[in-house]
């Protein structure tokens, strides 16, 4: 028996994750960043007050970056407020959550720990761990040099060894013995040394040394990591006349789908050979790390003008329907995509036209398929609204499977990703690879679902969560 | 004075021929419902050039473009001198113009921007742009004809031009001005698209659809202004120039009051549905309920009976402007209109008057009706003269009356 509370429990939850999966607080096609922020902290305010418990596991549901650091922001802050059976468990939530985060978010939450003056035991125990962690001590301490400081004073850690000649000395070792420290100080009175140095510290440093940027950019290449190739790519084409190699294979779906729809539909199509062995590579690793396997489903891609985004997200619904449509492919023992408007060469798709996601869905049902997926703002408007309610009603008459609305825009409005009908799931998604994950919460949320199941589903993930640190680890890396 | 628009006018109806009314797309009181042309539907959008090329029946002799005049303030000359020398004159913001171009015989127009050339209408100081005419020739281009028209601006200088040589009789009543050079002058004040809260976003978010080649804007349900181009791809260009074209201001203060459009909702009937075919045909009226509901917003305008006025005469087309009978009691829109032979609308743009700009166009027809005679018009209206008086100048025109005759008036101000 469900109480009237466990339903409203279950219900709030289920619109946070929604919420924290799809809400960058960055400004979207039909909203502002102002709106989006105002939003989404008010949820977060909410959860924490009333769930908190369950506020913390959500670091254990993939939740994207921003959403995390918010948490852990959150947490930290208030920590007197846990009750003392749950504090173990939440310490390590928070411990593990933090390690997940990509380095410049983790440095950025300690910075803003610190102008937020949190300074109870535990984030200072939380902060020292973290700064001390082997292995990357050196590189972010000159990486992050200022947030590093500011973390660490404010929470008390002691600058060991070489890092106090670093910080508090002002560097004047006449030799350091950590070989990245010496390459830091000799950078700054040799040209040379600048390029043995990681290619965001070493920019700077070129700049002090005036540089040219065509001979900087050659002679640092080596050092650059994949994502910094794939970021300088126009850079380096305006400056040196042509774009850096890098391996687009490594990059996830969602982002390799953002850079295939940078290109001119042009260059795309020049290099399609290229591009499509990349896509396969990328969808296919996508697939073996979340272990997806569908049987025949159906997906409906929303390719509208509002898939273009905004200037903060550039075309990032778009990506991540034509990341779905790579993925499902890779995943899928059968699988077709139809598009919101005709679209017989995925490569060269553009955000064009009006929502008319009823055609499509039609097809996608005559098809039969034992799953569909649609993509989608929820904004559908040709003809307005009718989306949800075809589903309604084609799901009442049995002529449609188990169909899941995974939408990449959160509408601050409606504090949620804008769903397309009460009768169709609706869940937030960041990226085409949780699709597994939202269509789980997706069933949750409208299947028979009672709060002990959504709790025995956190706990589960929790748990692996806690333990898995390798699969994760391969998870985080580009 | 000899300038007087709608002198040489013929009945005629404003008919949507050739174009569809798709469904509405609402964003905040703006609601914007997209007009497609048929001839497109038949080539769905594919790609990246979606609508690029058209359909290959689909005629491209007559195509428009936009010239802009970044936010000049015009003065145009419509009395036949020249814009710097003395005679008429309408004065207003321009920000840009719309160039004509097409063939008589059928065949595509030659390329769009390839001949332009500097304009040869030159600015007299920075902010001041002289113009000859509102519709004035350029230099085409083989078989292709070119003109350069101002959009609305058009419409109202024939508006303003209404009647515009005051009285033909000396009735005693009318001041000196008014028998010797007619309204002259004759204001109308308007607003800036961009201007109106609500217009700048809805225009951003609306999505254009594939054979789309107008669109109708709803401010508060209430219709604001029609624009119709005869090419989509003409129209993906001329979305933006809605923000600065001219609105009512009574369309200012719908915006301002109702800040949300009326939720409306077409719903999809699921009862006895057993096959996919069933749930086809459900959408499909679902569909055609839009469309019903787009032509019952707009039933103020299309339907409606208009007088019209032949501007230009392009051979298989006509430029042609209109204004409607003059009623205060409905919604009145003045506009300009291209005309394909057979009937089929290529161009449209319509301006929604304001009640009391309404209320000023309906005296002056009803004093040119009775021959500029106060009195006749009074015992027509079955009021006073002093009444009849007080509603001219209410509505503005106390400037054509001799300042003796208001001063008689019973409640007038002493001085």
């Amino acid at each position: 028996m469900t109480t009237a509370h466990e339903r409203v429990a279950r219900e709030d939850l289920l619109t946070f994750v929604s919420a924290c999966f799809a809400c960058t607080g960055q400004r979207e096609f039909y909203s502002d960043s102002r709106g989006q922020g105002v939003s989404i902290r008010f949820l977060h305010d909410y959860v924490l007050g009333n769930y908190r418990p369950l506020y913390a596991r959500m670091l254990a549901c993939g939740i994207n970056d921003y959403n995390q650091a918010e948490i852990l922001y959150r947490l930290l802050a208030s920590g007197k407020d846990v009750a003392p059976a749950d504090r173990a468990e939440e310490g390590a939530l928070i411990h593990r959550g933090l390690e997940r985060l990509p380095t410049q978010r983790a440095m950025r939450l300690l910075a803003r720990l610190a102008e937020g003056r949190v300074n109870n035991r535990r984030t200072r125990a939380i902060v020292r761990r973290y700064l001390a962690s082997s292995g990357e001590r050196e590189l972010r301490a000159i990486k992050y040099r200022h947030n590093f400081r500011v973390a660490a004073a404010h929470a008390h850690v002691p600058f060991d060894g070489e890092l106090a000649s670093l910080f508090v000395k002002g560097w004047r070792e006449k030799v350091y013995q950590t070989p990245l420290f010496e390459s830091f100080r000799r950078a700054h009175f040799a040209q040379d040394a600048i390029y043995e140095l990681p290619y965001s510290i070493a920019e700077g440093l070129a700049r002090k040394h005036k540089v040219p940027r065509d001979v900087f950019l050659r002679r640092i290449e080596p050092r650059m990591t994949n994502l910094e190739k794939l970021r300088l790519q126009e850079t380096t084409r305006e400056v040196l006349g042509t774009a850096v190699d890098f391996d687009p294979a490594r990059l996830s779906p969602t982002r390799l789908a953002s850079y295939v729809l940078s290109l001119a539909p042009r260059e795309r199509c020049d290099r399609r050979t290229a591009l499509t062995a990349a896509v396969e590579a990328s969808a296919a690793r996508a697939v073996r790390r979340t272990h997806a396997r569908f049987g025949r489903v159906a997906c409906v891609l929303d390719r509208s003008w509002s898939a273009s985004g905004s200037s903060e997200k550039r075309r990032r619904p778009l990506a991540v329907a034509l990341a779905t449509s790579w993925f499902v492919r890779a995943a899928a023992v059968e699988a077709r995509m139809f598009w919101t408007s005709p679209t017989p060469d995925e490569l060269v798709v553009d955000a064009v036209g009006q929502t008319d996601l009823v055609t499509p869905l039609l097809e996608a049902m005559a098809w039969q398929p034992d799953l569909v997926i649609i993509v989608s703002d929820g904004f559908d408007n040709d003809p307005p609204g009718t989306a949800g309610e075809l589903v309604a009603v084609a799901r009442a008459h049995r002529l449609c499977p188990f169909t899941l609305h995974v939408n990449p825009v959160f509408d601050d409005i409606s504090l949620g990703p804008k769903p397309l009908g009460a009768a169709l799931p609706t869940m937030g998604i960041r990226d085409a690879e949780d699709l597994p994950t939202a269509i789980a919460f997706g069933e949750l949320a409208y299947g028979d679902g009672s709060f002990t199941r959504l709790t025995d589903v956190l706990d589960a993930r929790v748990a692996r969560f806690l333990a898995d640190r390798r699969a994760d680890r391969q998870a985080a890396a580009p | 004075m000899t300038r007087e628009s709608f002198r040489h006018t013929t009945q005629s109806r404003l008919e949507l021929a050739g174009l569809q009314i798709g469904a509405p797309q609402t964003m905040g009181t703006v609601r914007m419902v997209p007009l497609v042309r048929d001839r497109f539907l038949a080539v769905p959008g594919t790609g990246a050039g979606a609508g690029a090329g058209g359909a290959d029946n689909a005629p491209q002799d007559l195509r428009i473009a936009a010239r802009d005049y970044r936010g000049a303030y015009a003065v145009v000359e419509v009395g036949g001198g020249t814009p710097d020398g003395p005679g008429l004159k309408y004065m207003s913001f321009v920000p840009h113009g719309f160039i004509v171009s097409y063939t008589e015989d059928g065949s595509p127009v030659a390329a769009q921007g390839a001949s332009f050339g500097p304009a040869e209408e030159t600015r007299k100081r920075p902010f001041v742009r002289l113009m000859h005419r509102m519709v004035h020739r350029e230099d085409g281009e083989g078989a292709t004809a070119r003109f350069r028209m101002l959009p609305l601006h058009l419409a109202m200088e024939g508006f303003l031009a209404l009647h515009f040589n005051g009285p033909n009789l000396l009735w005693s009543q009318y001041s000196e001005t008014a028998l010797r050079s007619g309204l002259d002058p004759r204001v109308e004040r308007s607003i800036r698209g961009a201007w109106l809260p609500g217009l700048e976003e809805a225009v951003r978010t609306f999505e254009i659809l594939h054979a789309q080649v107008g669109v109708m804007v709803f401010v508060a349900d209430a219709l604001a202004a029609a624009f119709v181009v005869p090419h989509p791809d003409d129209y993906r260009r001329l979305h933006r120039t809605l923000l600065d074209d001219i609105f009512g201001e009574l369309l200012l203060h719908y915006a301002i009051l109702y800040p949300d459009a009326a939720p409306v909702h077409a719903p999809l009937d699921g009862a006895g549905v057993k096959t996919l075919r069933d749930l086809q045909l459900r959408v499909a009226r679902v569909r055609a309920d839009w469309r019903t509901y787009g032509e019952l917003l707009s039933a103020g305008l299309f339907g409606r009976a208009v007088m019209v006025e032949q501007v230009r005469d392009m051979g298989p087309f006509r430029l042609e402007r209109f204004v409607p009978t003059f009623d205060p009691s409905v919604e009145c829109h003045i506009g300009e209109r291209i005309v394909r032979d057979d009937g089929s609308l290529e161009y449209l743009k319509t301006y929604r008057l304001s009640a009391i700009q309404v209320k000023r166009a309906y005296l002056l027809q009803q004093l040119a009706a009775a021959q500029w005679s106060l009195d006749g018009l009074a015992q027509t209206l079955g009021c006073k003269v002093a009444e009849l008086i007080v509603r001219l100048t209410n509505a503005g025109f106390g400037y054509l009356l001799k300042p003796t005759v208001l001063h008689a008036l019973p409640n007038a101000p002493r001085r």
